[in-house]
């Protein structure tokens, strides 16, 4: 290291944007396409959906037939990361317990995400109940941001007319398969409202858009997509971008801090070149974070001067605090109906073909805040893991002699079980709305760096009554469910498991770490995602979320940040930035 | 893009497409394509700089003993035989996928390793040879002993617990083959057009007024 220098750079770039997945990605794409010169900085490699997706491999060209041993979500997964990443730790405090993916590549997670792209609605940015903060903004200001996102990405889905849970401007969506009729039939019967499903896949052409075409239905969303039928922000957003000519972008570098001068405004980045690992300074008049909720934050944290001596953005001492990620419990079982079901090619798209929208009214329960509840099953491309725990499944129905047979086994009648099992089995995910709590929170270990010498975070995040409570009743919702398939499960998920209730972070749904408000001491950006203390500082991931509601963020990650965006033109226009 | 410049960009020509869809039905699938070992040069875009490396490394290593794998090999044959529709665990180099996967899944070494002697010394005492060298009726007692669970006896778990991961190692091995996928019947990873549970499914199930 004693060649180590910091390399500093006399260009200055109009904005600088660090990270490109779904914020930083549409943040670079409006900015590029207006004219501004932006350099986006990616902490992780260059992805290119159509060159390195993993898409149509079939499970014997992977020697672990898709095992999640180096990609948690399975070898043909688009993710390159995880839950961790080597030398670059993160610690919990107080023995409580959080879980942080991130992905280090262009896109980030979007190249392997659900598609699931719901709308919050107006009760979730100004809520009923009195328990959280409101947003500073209402549904009406992001709607028109909605709308144009849908037509710019593409997503299918279904008018409904529900109060919370607003129509977009949808595309076709792809009809249910088999066992998700048998869901929809029992879901409805217990007084559970369905309907399709609500995604980021083109069903149709994209009008106006050349690069990418509709879905061909493999159901491989998660490993990315290779006509671009699906969202990625490398696909959509970041490779037109750079098109444009407009948009540099670096990869491999790995934000350390945000550079500010004496009257604390933002002047550019400091960052690691992974590559030959030597510091590097870059000049821009506007800084725009994007590297995840719990990265950027850490980024503030991080950059601390005379002007910030609490970090940038947070004379409020609100950064890194209400993280919230959404709560997760699921079920699964079998359909003993469908034994020896006919053989057809079920894929279908990557994103879910249906769901439930929260239907019921939490005044009448004992948990504030609703969930949605996400389905799935068929015949699915056969991977590490078919067929696993067949003891649980072959001794609770009759075999083809029409005698119950002993569970476990082996031998040809053992394999003729895994025939006629084959797509009887489903699942079924609940998704709710976490409470946003300043105790729950992300801050500097004082202790710990990661291998570049960068401060790491330490999380301190704990469940309460209202969380737990929800998955109760997740619990109780499926088991009525799978009650009234007629289908073949086990018993729910207990107090000992909090109901199933998945640890946080688990749902990748984190939000809230530098959150908007009004109020420059209770919030760090305001409404248009502007720092408080900095005026030429935006935050354009999941950051500034002041509630996230039980849908999925990245529909409104993506109006945010273009809002965002849209405001960045009106004042370099205005010359306020 | 239309659809023949899609079929490009997935390296596939309308000819090649056809053929993906045609090699699900084939009924003679070739044996050296049951089970890529190693994934070609041409397979690896995407993979990374480590992924790589790592594939190489446990692919470069030995875990069981012939002795182990031995074992390994008649016991998959007796989890999944040959029978009319396809062949048997070995057939689909079940073992091979097995030594794989202890290499890159550790936490299944030392239970296997341990189950293999566990077996092993259970024949010793019982039948005075290991289970290899058992006859095949000695084999089956043991084995009847540890493959149902639910009338296994108390001091026979470790054994249901060995059978059951070696079950689910075997049924992993074999049904993520091309010999796999035929016998269960996949006919998916093609593009193609979903509009739907076909008619005659529907009418099958009573669904047709629940689409």
């Amino acid at each position: 290291m004693s060649d180590l220098q910091i390399k500093k750079s006399s260009t200055t770039y109009d904005v600088v944007i660090v990270g490109s997945g779904a914020g930083g990605g549409m943040a670079g794409y409006v900015l590029a396409n207006a004219g501004i010169k932006v350099l986006m900085l990616e902490a992780g490699v260059y992805f290119d959906p159509q060159k390195d997706s993993q898409q149509l491999k079939f499970s014997w060209e992977s020697p672990r037939r898709g095992a999640g041993t180096t990609r948690p979500f399975g070898d043909f997964d688009a993710a390159y990361g995880g839950w961790q990443l080597e030398g670059e730790p993160y610690t919990t405090k107080d023995k409580t317990e959080f879980q942080w993916f991130r992905s280090r590549m262009l896109g980030g997670k979007t190249n392997h995400w659900g598609r699931i792209s719901l709308r919050m609605g107006p009760h979730d940015f100004k809520a009923k109940d009195g328990l959280t903060d409101d947003w500073p903004i209402t549904y009406d200001d992001v709607k028109p941001y909605y709308d144009k996102v849908d037509r710019l990405i593409g997503i299918y889905g279904t008018k409904e007319n529900l109060e919370n849970e607003p129509d977009g401007i949808f595309m076709a969506p792809p009809k249910p398969r088999l066992n998700e009729l048998f869901i929809k039939k029992g879901a409805q019967k217990a007084g559970v409202n369905v309907i399709a499903g609500r995604g980021a896949v083109l069903t149709e052409a994209l009008p106006g858009n050349k690069d990418r075409s509709p879905c061909f239905y493999c159901g491989q969303c998660g490993r990315s997509c290779k006509i671009y039928g699906d969202f990625s922000a490398s696909s959509c957003l970041v490779i037109p971008a750079v098109k444009t000519g407009n948009l540099k972008v670096i990869t491999n570098a790995m934000v350390r801090e945000v550079l500010t001068n004496k009257e604390g405004i933002a002047t550019g980045v400091s960052y690691i070149n992974k590559e030959d690992m030597q510091e590097y300074q870059v000049n821009a008049k506007t800084v725009i974070l994007g590297a995840s909720a719990a990265e950027s934050a850490r980024i503030l944290l991080n950059s601390r001067s005379a002007a910030h001596p609490g970090g940038l953005a947070n004379s409020s001492g609100v950064v890194g605090r209400y993280l919230h990620d959404s709560t997760g419990s699921g079920a699964s079982g079998f359909l003993p109906q469908l034994l020896d079901r006919k053989r057809y090619n079920e894929d279908g798209a990557g994103s879910v073909h249906i769901y439930s929208p929260w239907w019921l009214d939490n005044k009448k329960l004992d948990f504030p805040r609703g969930y949605h509840i996400e389905y799935g099953g068929g015949m699915h491309m056969p991977s590490y893991g078919f067929g696993r725990n067949i003891q649980d499944m072959n001794g609770r129905v009759p075999g083809r002699d029409g005698k119950m047979k002993e569970a476990g086994g082996y031998g040809v009648s053992l394999k003729d079980d895994y025939r006629r099992f084959y797509g009887t089995q489903f699942g079924m995910a609940g998704r709710g709305t976490a409470i946003a709590r300043y105790d729950n929170y992300c801050e500097i270990d004082p202790q710990v760096v990661d291998k570049y010498g960068i401060p790491v975070l330490r999380f301190h995040y704990k469940w309460a009554a209202e969380e737990i409570k929800q998955a109760k009743h997740m619990q109780e919702t499926f088991q009525e469910i799978m009650h009234n398939m007629g289908a073949i499960y086990n018993g729910p998920e207990g107090a000992d498991t909090n109901y199933g209730l998945e640890a946080p972070g688990k749902i990748i749904h984190e939000v809230g770490t530098v959150r908007m408000g009004n109020d420059p001491k209770k919030s760090a950006l305001n409404k248009w995602c502007q720092a408080h203390d900095c005026k030429n500082l935006f935050v354009v991931d999941a950051a500034p979320f002041v509630q996230q509601g039980d849908k999925n963020a990245t529909w409104t990650i993506l109006a945010l940040s273009m809002r965002t965006a849209e405001f960045i033109l009106q004042e370099r226009k205005k010359l306020n930035v | 893009m239309n659809r023949r410049d899609s079929l490009k960009a997935l390296g596939l020509t309308t000819l090649s497409a056809g053929l993906i869809l045609e090699a699900c039905k084939t009924d003679t699938p070739h044996k050296e394509e049951v089970a890529a070992v190693a994934p070609k040069t041409e397979d690896e875009a995407g993979r990374q700089a480590y992924e790589i490396e790592r594939d190489k490394k446990l692919h470069a290593e030995t875990f069981f003993t012939p002795a182990e794998m031995l074992t390994i090999t008649v016991l998959g044959d007796i989890i999944i035989p040959k029978d009319e529709k396809s062949g048997s665990a070995s057939d689909a180099r079940v073992p091979e996928f097995i030594e794989f996967i202890v290499k890159d899944i550790p936490e299944h070494q030392t239970p296997m390793r341990g189950g293999l002697r566990w077996l092993d010394l259970q024949c010793l005492n019982r039948y005075g040879k290991i289970f290899t060298d058992s006859t095949k009726q000695q084999q089956f007692e043991l084995l009847d002993m540890i493959a149902y669970p639910d009338k296994a006896k108390p001091e026979m778990a470790q054994g249901v617990a060995f059978f059951n991961r070696m079950r689910d190692l075997t049924a992993s091995g074999f049904f993520t083959t091309k010999m796999g996928f035929h016998d269960v019947g996949y006919v998916g990873n093609a593009p193609n057009k979903w509009i739907g549970v076909p008619p005659d499914v529907l009418k099958q199930y009573g669904m047709e007024n629940n689409i």
